[in-house]
């Protein structure tokens, strides 16, 4: 197929050799037909490019007014008042929230996820590996909405025993003390995250466990390797790279959660020592939360366009290096087949 | 990977006994089902007695007990590389177990909260007129303000992610198909609350126009592109390319072998990839509260003015914060739940019915 | 060393679909075994029901005793892993770990076992290496990649990975069919040098091969494709070549079918 002769560049008309055979007369590129197509594809290409850089030009230029107009410092002020006369706002606490609840998310997610996926392409009764894979699937369908009324009524009515408890034993680290009261923390929205980003995670560790070379696991079962040992040989050293982009997945995902953590966290512009306290916000949460006084007058809008798009860069980072990963990984592979 | 290995002295039974080399002691085959029994009565007994109050704990003491006792017994019976193998065996489905709990929690509390309003009048009727603690009311409202915000993001973004696959698969190894690549990726990145705002900034702040469903509709096409250019992306690629050669062999022009050859063969995998697209966009929130803004009553049409949405219906009957309303909020995370669920079942029917058989 | 092994009635399945059918047969120790027959004729599915890898692939299923030198294959309580330390296999296409260097590749079985010491493993590591006659090929590099070696040395590699956790019977399945003549050639003068200490059971494509390495031969064929396969029959190499009893083998051999 001579896909490169693109009709952007018109061909001249004298019939060149090169042109793909079957075509006498007319080249295949000067049809009507094809160039209205091809124009057709083309430009939806281009749309989405448009739309990207619209969407970084626009955020960009409505958080550039907010910011002239701050009074405070954007980046460690300890507050969010951006609709008042002059407005004062800051990101530290959203940052901060974001950060550790990501980072709890992945803590919990991450080892569970992988043993899911283990699970499913290692351990599962072949009958029960299947259905498992769809349920997986499935459950990543959910809509983050309902995990957060889930975890809001459920969840954290459930966890307030278990912090208890771990105020008992952990306080002395000071992260870890429970001083009662709801448990609408960011702990538990690390949790409620983490229960969140699991089937993503899973499903793209799964891809990659499967695709782990039968014959060399074939080779670790002929030496006699426990099945341990077949996983820890030739699965887990194939799979690394896949691992750890499964989790810059899951990560960017936590990052830019909203409802989930607007619904369960009870969100104050301080850092609570103790993450089982009440209290902190995330950019995402922040932006739902603060919308509807917002949008009366001032720059309140825009100072969230502002905190949205320090979240858009975040999560662009953290998806780009996923895909590098994933896109050196292929090229690793590719090599050694 | 064996440090710790290497610095065993050669064991007595270098040269085996060679009658017993197949035979290991090996735990019975109940073991770990009987082991996973007794932890989780000993989990229970020992939440009980210490009253803790949370079952959470139970759950982790009792993993905690299932994982020890294994790994002690396969130890003591079964040496430790066996043991090793069972440590991990349990650790994975612990692991497993672990998931599983929460996620059939999160269905139970759904259908079974959810069940309490379901009903003819909650799908027939709007919140107008409700008052916040009263009972009643209902997700019709809600249910047009989805259907219809859906349906327009589908149609801005089905199209266009066909064309813009159809452009990569068929057209591409340019530059422009480079670039094209890399920003779907991107875009499949973007946090729903960006798009949002996105559309905040452009067609409210900048256009001057005001929340609208169509608003609303927009941002989620931009979340919904990127899922439809992938996952056809990846039909188009399983499409022998001697379909292709074959048609445009015959003298078929590019643009009919691609409509008439190489879109029917891929038709099963790319409704599947666009109905999927829209169950992950139905239950999308957070555009919704920037853009359509939420209101009480019927608003059939979604170029004007507020509208609601069932996730965001959710999120509004859940902030009202009482008994009442957390009925309805269950019940529409239900009704959600039910919506996505049936388009998911049947896109992954469409897939296995329609899957091309020549396809590897 | 080497152990004799006796098969009686075995029948190995993939999910319902039966892939070999009711074979009896013995290997004899400190020989070499060759299995022949057309393709799909559950040769190699044989081959695999005799270290218990058969049973590794999805819906795989075995009827029937395997009983290396009197003690049952398939008996109850019997370990799976310990029957493939003690019956080692090299397969189709060479299969190092990539991993691990060519060193840790061969120490790799023995690691699992977890009794030996640094300098132990080096002797058993340049012992197997030399065995397979690979030593003088890789000494100097022991520690680069075993991937960076050729096919034929990579087969090798293979086989000293196999012979160095010191089994009592070595499968070898087509070990050669994705090598160049030249490789295969060393290939089965290893074999006859192997089977001074193993049993060595190979399954082959190739009837010169089976003539040239083995000293007893089995030949395997189906009656129609999707029929199980059966042992046609098993007798010195020597007479299955010059003079099979039935005459399904003396077609197969002399290329009139298969």
């Amino acid at each position: 197929m001579s896909t490169d002769t693109a009709p952007a560049s018109p061909p001249p008309p004298p019939p060149s050799p090169s042109k793909s055979a079957g075509s006498i007369s007319s080249g295949q590129d000067t049809r009507p037909g094809d160039r209205v197509f091809a124009g057709l594809a083309r430009g939806s290409g281009i749309i989405l490019l448009v739309v990207m850089a619209a969407i970084a030009a626009f955020l960009a230029w409505q958080a550039t007014t907010a910011l002239t107009e701050n009074e405070g410092n954007f980046l460690t002020t300890f507050e969010w008042d951006a609709n008042a006369d002059p407005p004062v706002f800051g990101i530290a606490v959203l940052a901060f929230g974001t950060i550790v609840s990501s980072v709890i998310a992945m803590v919990i997610a991450v080892p569970i996820a992988v043993g899911i996926a283990l699970f499913i392409s290692h351990y599962a009764p072949r009958k029960l590996a299947a259905p498992l894979a769809w349920a997986v699937d499935l459950l990543a369908a959910v809509p983050s909405i309902v995990y957060g009324l889930w975890g809001a009524l459920f969840l954290v009515p459930h966890v307030t025993g278990l912090y208890e408890w771990m105020d008992d034993y952990f306080a002395w680290t000071g992260i870890l003390e429970y001083n009662g009261g709801a448990a609408r923390s960011l702990f538990t929205v690390g949790i409620l995250l983490a229960i969140m980003i699991l089937p993503i995670v899973s499903n793209v560790c799964r891809e990659v466990f499967k695709q782990s070379p039968k014959m060399q696991e074939e080779a670790a079962l002929a030496l006699g390797a426990t099945r341990w040992e077949v996983i820890k040989m030739s699965v887990l050293p194939f799979g690394r790279s896949g691992i750890i982009s499964a989790s810059m997945l899951g990560l960017g995902r936590a990052l830019g959660e909203t409802m989930a953590v607007a619904t369960v966290l009870s969100p104050s512009f301080l850092i609570e020592p103790s993450l089982l306290d009440p209290g902190g916000g995330t950019f995402a949460q922040n932006i739902a939360a603060s919308f509807k006084e917002a949008s009366a007058a001032g720059i309140g809008r825009e100072a969230l366009i502002a905190s949205g798009l320090v979240l858009f860069v975040i999560t662009l980072l953290v998806n780009g290096l996923a895909r590098l990963i994933i896109a050196r990984r292929k090229e690793y592979s590719g090599a050694n087949a | 990977m064996t440090d710790v290995v290497l610095d065993k002295a050669p064991v007595n039974d270098t040269p085996p006994p060679p009658s017993s080399t197949l035979r290991q002691p090996r735990l019975p085959r109940w073991a770990p089902l009987g082991i996973g029994a007794l932890s989780a009565a000993l989990g229970s007994g020992v939440g009980l007695v210490a009253g803790l109050e949370s079952r959470i704990q139970w759950g982790l003491i009792a993993a905690l007990l299932y994982v020890v006792i294994n790994y002690t017994l396969a130890t003591l019976v079964e040496g430790s590389r066996q043991a090793k193998d069972r440590l991990a065996t349990s650790v994975v489905w612990v692991c497993f177990l672990a998931a599983v709990v929460p996620l059939v929690s999160l269905i139970w509390e759904t259908v079974v909260r959810g069940s309490k309003v379901m009903g003819v009048d909650f799908l027939t009727h709007s919140m107008n007129g409700v008052i916040t603690l009263q009972e009643g009311g209902g997700a019709y409202h809600a249910l047009i303000g989805t259907v219809e915000q859906v349906a327009i993001a589908s149609i801005i973004a089905a199209p266009l992610g066909l064309l813009t696959a159809i452009y990569l698969v068929e057209y591409g190894g340019g530059k422009l198909a480079k670039a094209v690549t890399f920003f779907v990726d991107v875009m499949t990145g973007i946090p729903s609350i960006v798009a949002g705002l996105f559309v905040l900034a452009f067609w409210i702040l900048y256009l001057g126009f005001d929340y609208s469903g169509f608003a609303g509709a927009m941002a989620l096409a931009i979340l919904m592109l990127p899922i439809v250019v992938r996952s056809t992306e990846e039909m188009l690629k399983l499409v022998p390319n001697e379909l292709r050669e074959a048609s445009l062999a015959l003298g078929v022009p590019k643009w009919l072998t691609i409509l008439r050859v190489v879109l029917p063969t891929a038709i099963g995998g790319i409704t599947t990839g666009i109905m999927l697209a829209i169950a992950r966009i139905a239950g999308e929130t957070a555009p919704i509260l920037l853009l359509v803004f939420g209101s009480p009553s019927i608003n059939n049409n979604p170029m004007e003015g507020a509208q609601s949405s069932l996730p965001y219906y959710v999120y509004e009957q859940w902030k009202l914060g009482n008994t009442a309303s957390f009925d309805r909020a269950w019940a529409a995370a239900l009704l959600l739940i039910i919506f996505v669920m049936v388009l998911n079942l049947v896109a992954r029917a469409i897939a296995s019915w329609k899957a091309p058989k020549s396809g590897r | 060393m080497a152990k004799r092994i006796d098969i009686s009635g075995l029948s190995a399945y993939y999910g319902s679909h039966r892939a070999i059918d009711d074979i009896s047969m013995s290997v004899e120790p400190r020989s070499v075994t060759a299995f022949i027959g057309p393709s799909g004729c559950g040769k190699s599915t044989f081959l695999r029901t005799l270290n218990r890898m058969h049973e590794v692939t999805p819906g795989g299923r075995v009827e029937g005793k395997v009983l290396l030198d009197n003690e049952d294959l398939y008996g109850s309580g019997v370990d799976p892993v310990s029957v493939r330390r003690t019956i080692g296999m090299v397969f189709q296409r060479p299969n190092p770990f990539p991993t691990m260097s060519i060193y840790d590749n061969v120490a790799a079985g023995l690691r699992l076992n977890g009794k030996y010491k640094k300098s132990d493993l080096d002797g058993v590591v340049e012992k197997s290496l030399k065995g397979a006659n690979l030593w003088n090929e890789v000494k100097d590099r022991l520690n680069k990649p075993g991937s960076g070696l050729s096919g034929g040395q990579q087969q090798r590699l293979c086989i000293a990975r196999a012979i160095a956790v010191e089994p009592q019977v070595l499968l070898m399945d087509e070990p050669c069919s994705a090598l160049d003549p030249i490789s295969t050639l060393a290939i089965e003068d290893l074999v006859g040098e192997l089977k001074s200490q193993f049993t060595i059971v190979i399954v082959t494509h190739n009837m010169q091969q089976a003539a040239r390495v083995s000293d007893r031969t089995a030949f395997f064929n189906l009656s129609a494709v999707g029929q199980p396969g059966k042992l046609i029959e098993i007798d010195d190499t020597e007479r299955i070549f010059s003079n099979p009893t039935v005459q399904a083998t003396e077609d197969y051999i002399s290329g009139r079918f298969g």
